[in-house]
C-alpha cells in the first residue's frame, strides 16, 4: 500500500510503485479530471502539482512521490491562484471542448503561484507543453493575465499558501 | 452541377426546412408541458436514410410545474458551444432566462433526433445552428403561446392583451402574473399555433448577446465527464493494439510475458487486432508492451505514400466527372496563353485531445455502450450488427466530447470495442493510446489538383480545375455520391464566388491503397480553399495586380463577401509597407454558409522558419446567435488549420503510419500562436456555419503571405521551410 496525501485528503492505495500516477488518479481513484493526452509528457493534460509545482502524471511513478501533496483539478479551486484561474478561465470564455483544461489550468495556477505577473515570456514557458486541440491559446494567455488582476485583488493571496 | 439537395455535409436550404416543422404539445409525465416539435428531413434523405422527404419529431421540450425547462438535445458539444447556442435560441422565442434551460443528451434515434440538415441524428459539417435555427424559434414561441393562451383563458382576458417575460405571462391593464410552471397543466390541454408569431430580430434579448457558456463552469472544476472518463461498476480497463497494415491479421501471439504482468486478467486475440484487459489501464498497457505479435500485414504490407502521390497525380491525369461547366473554358484556355499549376495536400489525423476510447459491457440479452460520438444512432446499429442484438436492447449513454474535428463521426473504434467486449465477463474501457489513435486511425484524404487558367483585362477568362482524391461519401453515405461527384470533394470549388466567364471543373476518384479516408474539420471546403484561393493568388501575382484588388475586381456577384474583403483590408491595414521578410497574405471564401475574408501576417527567418505574426478575419455569417462563440470559433478554427498547414503530414512507409504521438504529429502550441483579430458584419440573413470556415481559411491566407513574404509558392503542405530557405517554390 502507497499513502498519498492528495487535495488535503490522505489515501491509501494499492498499486505498485512504477505505476504513473495518472492511472492511479483516474483508474484505482475515480478521480477522473486529470485526463491522459499522450503518456509521454508532450501535451500536459496529465499535468497536477506536486507540492505546488505543475508535474505531468502521465509519467510520474507513484511511489516516487513520497510525503509531497498531490493536488488535482479537482482540489485546486481550494487553492488561492487555483481560484482566480478558474474564475478568470470562465469570465474569458476559454473553454471549448475541455479535456486539455484540467491540465491548462494546472499549469497556469503552478505558475502564478510563483510568478504573480508573468509575461508573456513566463506564459510562454510555463505553458508551451500543454496542447489545445481546439486552440484556446489567444485566450489562455488573456485569461492567465487576467488571473493575475483578480489574484494581485486578493490580499489573502501570497506566495507559498498552496500547499496547504 | 449537384444541387443543394445532394450536397455534402454542410448543404442547408434553410427555406424548405422552415416552413414546414409542426409541433404539438401534450402533458408529461408526471405533470407539466410537453412539446414535440418535428422538421422534415428533406435534405438528410440523399444522404442515407430515407428515399423520400418526411417529417419526423426531433426534439422535446418539457416544461414542468416548477418552470424549468428541459430541452432534450440530439447534437453533440464537442467544444463549438452548441448546448449554448442552441438553449439561446429556444429561450428567445419562449422569453424564459437562458439559465432555466436544462440540456439532457438524446439517445440514439433517428426518427426522433434527427439532424434535419442531413437526415439522421448526426452532429458535423457546422450545421446544428443552421438545420435547427427555425425549428427551434418556432417551437419556443409555439410554446409561448399556449402559455399565453392558458393564461389569458384563466384571467378571462383577451390573449393578445398579454405578454410574456422571463418565464411569465404578464396582463399589463390588471397587472397579474402567472409563471410559466403554474400555467402547465391547462397549457398542455390546449392546441399549438401552426404558425406561430416569431419574434423580429429588434425584438431579440438573448440572440446576438454574448451569453455565458452553459458547459464550461463544470470543464474547469474537471467535473465534466467524457466519454473516457466512464466508470460503470466493475468495469476492467483494456488497451488494444490493431494490425499495424490496414487488412493485415493476426498470426500468432505469445502472452507468457504479457500474463505475467500484475494486474493482467486477460488477453483478447481477434483475427486483426490485440487487447490485453486488466485492472487499470496501466497493467493494460504494460501487458500490450509485452506481447509478442506475429502479423501478416497482408495486401497492403508495401504502401508508401510516394506511391499514393503517384496513383493520384496519374488520377489527375485522366478526365473526371464533370462537377460543374460554364461558358467553354477549353476553347478559351487553346487559344490563350495558359497559367498551370499542380498542388496536393497530404492526409492528416485528427488527433483529438481525447484519444479514442469506448466503454462496452455485452450480456447475452442487451449491450451497453459509454462513448462520445457524433452518430451515435450509428454506433446504436453497430453494435446491434456485431451482437446480433436488436436495436432497441443497445443502450448508448453519449458523453461529451473531448474533440470530435470529424474522427468521432467514425464508429470504427466502437465496432472494435464492442468485438473485444464480447470476449470479457463485464464491462471493459477500451483506451486507445495516443500511437494506436494517430497510427490506426482514418485519415483526411490526399489530394492532388491540376489548374489550368487564362487572363484577360487583368480578369480570369477561363478556369479549369481538376480534383482527385478519395471519395468520403461514397462509403460514408453512398446515396450521396452521385454521376462520380462526391460533392464534398468538389465544394467550394463548383461555387467559387469570382465572375468567372468559363469555368470546368472535375472530379476524379482515387482511392489509395492501404488507408482509409474520413472527415476531418473543415471537410471539403480546407482542401478546396487552400487550392483555389493560392492559384487565385498566383494569377494576381503573373496579371501584375494587387492581391486585394485582383479578388475585388471579380467579386462584384458577391456583395457579401466583398464587403468582408474590404473591412478585412482595411482593419489588417493592407498596403502597408512591411519590413523585409515579413508579408501579408488574404484569401477569400464562402462556405458553410458563411463569408469569410483573412489576412495573415507572416515573418520568415532565413532557414526559412516561419513565425505566424497575426491573423485578421472579417465574417458575415448571417444573424449570430453568439458572437462570443463565433469569435471562439474563428480562434480556434484558424488555429487547427495552421497547425495542419505548418506541421501535419501523415506519411506511409511499408504500409504502416510513421507518425505516432505529438513528438513527431506535431501540434501548435502557445509560443506560436498569432495574434488573432475577428470582425464581425452585422447581418439579418439566416445563420451561416462557423465551426469550421476559420480552419479552411489558414492554410491559404498563411501561404499567400509566404509567398508576399519571399516570393516562394508552395503547392504543397504542410509548409517546405527548405523551400523558403532556398528561395524555391515547391
Amino acid at each position: 500500500m502507497i499513502d498519498l496525501q492528495i487535495n488535503g485528503e490522505l489515501r491509501h492505495v494499492d498499486a505498485p510503485d512504477k505505476m504513473p500516477l495518472l492511472w492511479v488518479l483516474r483508474d484505482l481513484l475515480g478521480l477522473t479530471g486529470t485526463k491522459f493526452g499522450c503518456g509521454i509528457a508532450q501535451c500536459g493534460a496529465c499535468t497536477v502539482h506536486l507540492d505546488g509545482i505543475a508535474v505531468r502524471s502521465c509519467v510520474l511513478p507513484v511511489g516516487s512521490i513520497g510525503t509531497r501533496a498531490v493536488t488535482t483539478i479537482e482540489g485546486v479551486g481550494a487553492t488561492p491562484s487555483g481560484a482566480s484561474v478558474q474564475k478568470a478561465w470562465l469570465d474569458t470564455e476559454v473553454v471549448q471542448c475541455g479535456y486539455c483544461q484540467s491540465g491548462q489550468i494546472m499549469s497556469a495556477s503552478a505558475l502564478l503561484r510563483t510568478t504573480p505577473h508573468p509575461t508573456d515570456a513566463d506564459i510562454d514557458a510555463a505553458m508551451a507543453g500543454n496542447i489545445c486541440r481546439c486552440g484556446t491559446y489567444v485566450r489562455i494567455r488573456a485569461a492567465i493575465k487576467d488571473a493575475a488582476q483578480i489574484a494581485a485583488m486578493h490580499t489573502t493571496d501570497a506566495v507559498g499558501t498552496d500547499n496547504a | 452541377m449537384p444541387d443543394h439537395a445532394t450536397r455534402g455535409l454542410p448543404a442547408i436550404r434553410e427555406t424548405a426546412i422552415s416552413r414546414r416543422d409542426f409541433l404539438q404539445v401534450g402533458a408529461a409525465a408526471g405533470g407539466g408541458l410537453f412539446l414535440e416539435f418535428a422538421v422534415p428531413s428533406a435534405r438528410g434523405a440523399k444522404l442515407g436514410v430515407s428515399e423520400e422527404p418526411q417529417f419526423s419529431p426531433n426534439a422535446f421540450i418539457r416544461i414542468d410545474r416548477t418552470g424549468a425547462v428541459t430541452l432534450i438535445m440530439p447534437q453533440v458539444e464537442m467544444g463549438q458551444g452548441i448546448y449554448t447556442s442552441i438553449a439561446m435560441i429556444l429561450a428567445e422565442e419562449l422569453d424564459i432566462r437562458l439559465e432555466t434551460v436544462t440540456l439532457e443528451a438524446a439517445p440514439p434515434n433517428d426518427a426522433l433526433y434527427g439532424n434535419p440538415a442531413l437526415g439522421f441524428q448526426v452532429t458535423g459539417g457546422s450545421t446544428s445552428v443552421r438545420a435547427f435555427w427555425m425549428p427551434l424559434r418556432r417551437a419556443g414561441a409555439s410554446a409561448r403561446a399556449v402559455l399565453i393562451a392558458a393564461a389569458a383563458s384563466n384571467w378571462k382576458v383577451n390573449p393578445a392583451a398579454c405578454s410574456t417575460a422571463a418565464g411569465e405571462v404578464i396582463h399589463a391593464t390588471s397587472g397579474r402574473r402567472l409563471p410559466y410552471g403554474s400555467l402547465v397543466d391547462r397549457a398542455a390541454r390546449l392546441k399549438a399555433p401552426a404558425n406561430p408569431t416569431l419574434k423580429t430580430l429588434k425584438e431579440f434579448r438573448i440572440i446576438g448577446t454574448a451569453a455565458r457558456r452553459l458547459d464550461t463552469p463544470d470543464k474547469v472544476t474537471g467535473k465534466a465527464l467524457f466519454g473516457i472518463d466512464a466508470l460503470p461498476p466493475g468495469v476492467r480497463f483494456a488497451t488494444l493494439m490493431a494490425s499495424p497494415v490496414v487488412g493485415g491479421k493476426v498470426i500468432r501471439v505469445d502472452d507468457a510475458a504479457a500474463r505475467a504482468i500484475p494486474g493482467v486478467r486477460q488477453i483478447v486475440v481477434l483475427d486483426d487486432l490485440v487487447a490485453v484487459v486488466a485492472d487499470h489501464t496501466w497493467a493494460a498497457k504494460q501487458g500490450l508492451e509485452a506481447l509478442d505479435v506475429a502479423w501478416d500485414d497482408g495486401p497492403n504490407a508495401h504502401v508508401t505514400t510516394e506511391e499514393i502521390l503517384d496513383q493520384l497525380k496519374a488520377a489527375s491525369e485522366r478526365t473526371g466527372a464533370v462537377a460543374k461547366s460554364v461558358g467553354d473554358a477549353a476553347k478559351v484556355l487553346a487559344d490563350a496563353e495558359r497559367v498551370e499549376a499542380t498542388y496536393h495536400v497530404p492526409f492528416l489525423a485528427h488527433a483529438p485531445m481525447e484519444p479514442m476510447n469506448c466503454t462496452v459491457h455485452v450480456r447475452a440479452d442487451g449491450c451497453e455502450i459509454w462513448v462520445g460520438n457524433q452518430v451515435i444512432t450509428r454506433a446504436q446499429a453497430t453494435a446491434a450488427k456485431i451482437t446480433g442484438l436488436p436495436k432497441d436492447k443497445v443502450v448508448v449513454h453519449n458523453y461529451l466530447i473531448g474533440g470530435g474535428f470529424g474522427r468521432r463521426l467514425e464508429v470504427d473504434g466502437i465496432a472494435k470495442s464492442v468485438r473485444i467486449a464480447q470476449k470479457v465477463d463485464g464491462p471493459v474501457k477500451v483506451i486507445w493510446t495516443r500511437e494506436e489513435d494517430i497510427q490506426k486511425a482514418l485519415y483526411r484524404p490526399f489530394y492532388f489538383d491540376r489548374f489550368e487558367a487564362s487572363l484577360s483585362g487583368g480578369k480570369i477568362t477561363a478556369w479549369k480545375h481538376r480534383i482527385a482524391g478519395s471519395s468520403i461519401l461514397a462509403r460514408w453515405a453512398p446515396p450521396a455520391f452521385v454521376n462520380g461527384i462526391d460533392s464534398d470533394a468538389v465544394e467550394v470549388a463548383v461555387e467559387l464566388q469570382y465572375d468567372i466567364p468559363n469555368l470546368h471543373v472535375e472530379y476524379v476518384r482515387q482511392e489509395p491503397s492501404g488507408i482509409q479516408t474520413c472527415f476531418w474539420r473543415g471537410v471539403g471546403p480546407t482542401h478546396n480553399i487552400f487550392v483555389t484561393e493560392s492559384f487565385v493568388d498566383e494569377l494576381a501575382h503573373r496579371a501584375g495586380k494587387d492581391p486585394v484588388r485582383f479578388r475585388r475586381d471579380q467579386l462584384g456577384k458577391s456583395p457579401r463577401l466583398l464587403a468582408c474583403l474590404d473591412l478585412v483590408a482595411s482593419k489588417a491595414g493592407w498596403g502597408q509597407v512591411l519590413p523585409k521578410r515579413v508579408g501579408r497574405g488574404v484569401a477569400v471564401q464562402f462556405a458553410f454558409g458563411s463569408y469569410l475574408a483573412t489576412v495573415a501576417e507572416v515573418e520568415v527567418d532565413e532557414h526559412g522558419e516561419v513565425y505566424v505574426r497575426r491573423f485578421v478575419c472579417a465574417v458575415d455569417c448571417g444573424i449570430v446567435v453568439n458572437p462570443d462563440t463565433v469569435v471562439a470559433q474563428l480562434e480556434g478554427g484558424i488555429i487547427f488549420g495552421l497547425t495542419a498547414a505548418l506541421h501535419s503530414e501523415i506519411t506511409l512507409a511499408r504500409g504502416r503510419v510513421q507518425q505516432s504521438n505529438f513528438n513527431n504529429y506535431r501540434m501548435m502550441r502557445i509560443n506560436e500562436a498569432p495574434k488573432i483579430e475577428v470582425h464581425l458584419i452585422q447581418s439579418t440573413e439566416a445563420p451561416g456555419g462557423i465551426g469550421e470556415p476559420g480552419t479552411a481559411a489558414a492554410a491559404p491566407a498563411l501561404a499567400n503571405a509566404l509567398f508576399a513574404a519571399t516570393g516562394v509558392r508552395l503547392r504543397k503542405l504542410p509548409v517546405d521551410r527548405q523551400a523558403l530557405a532556398a528561395g524555391k517554390s515547391a
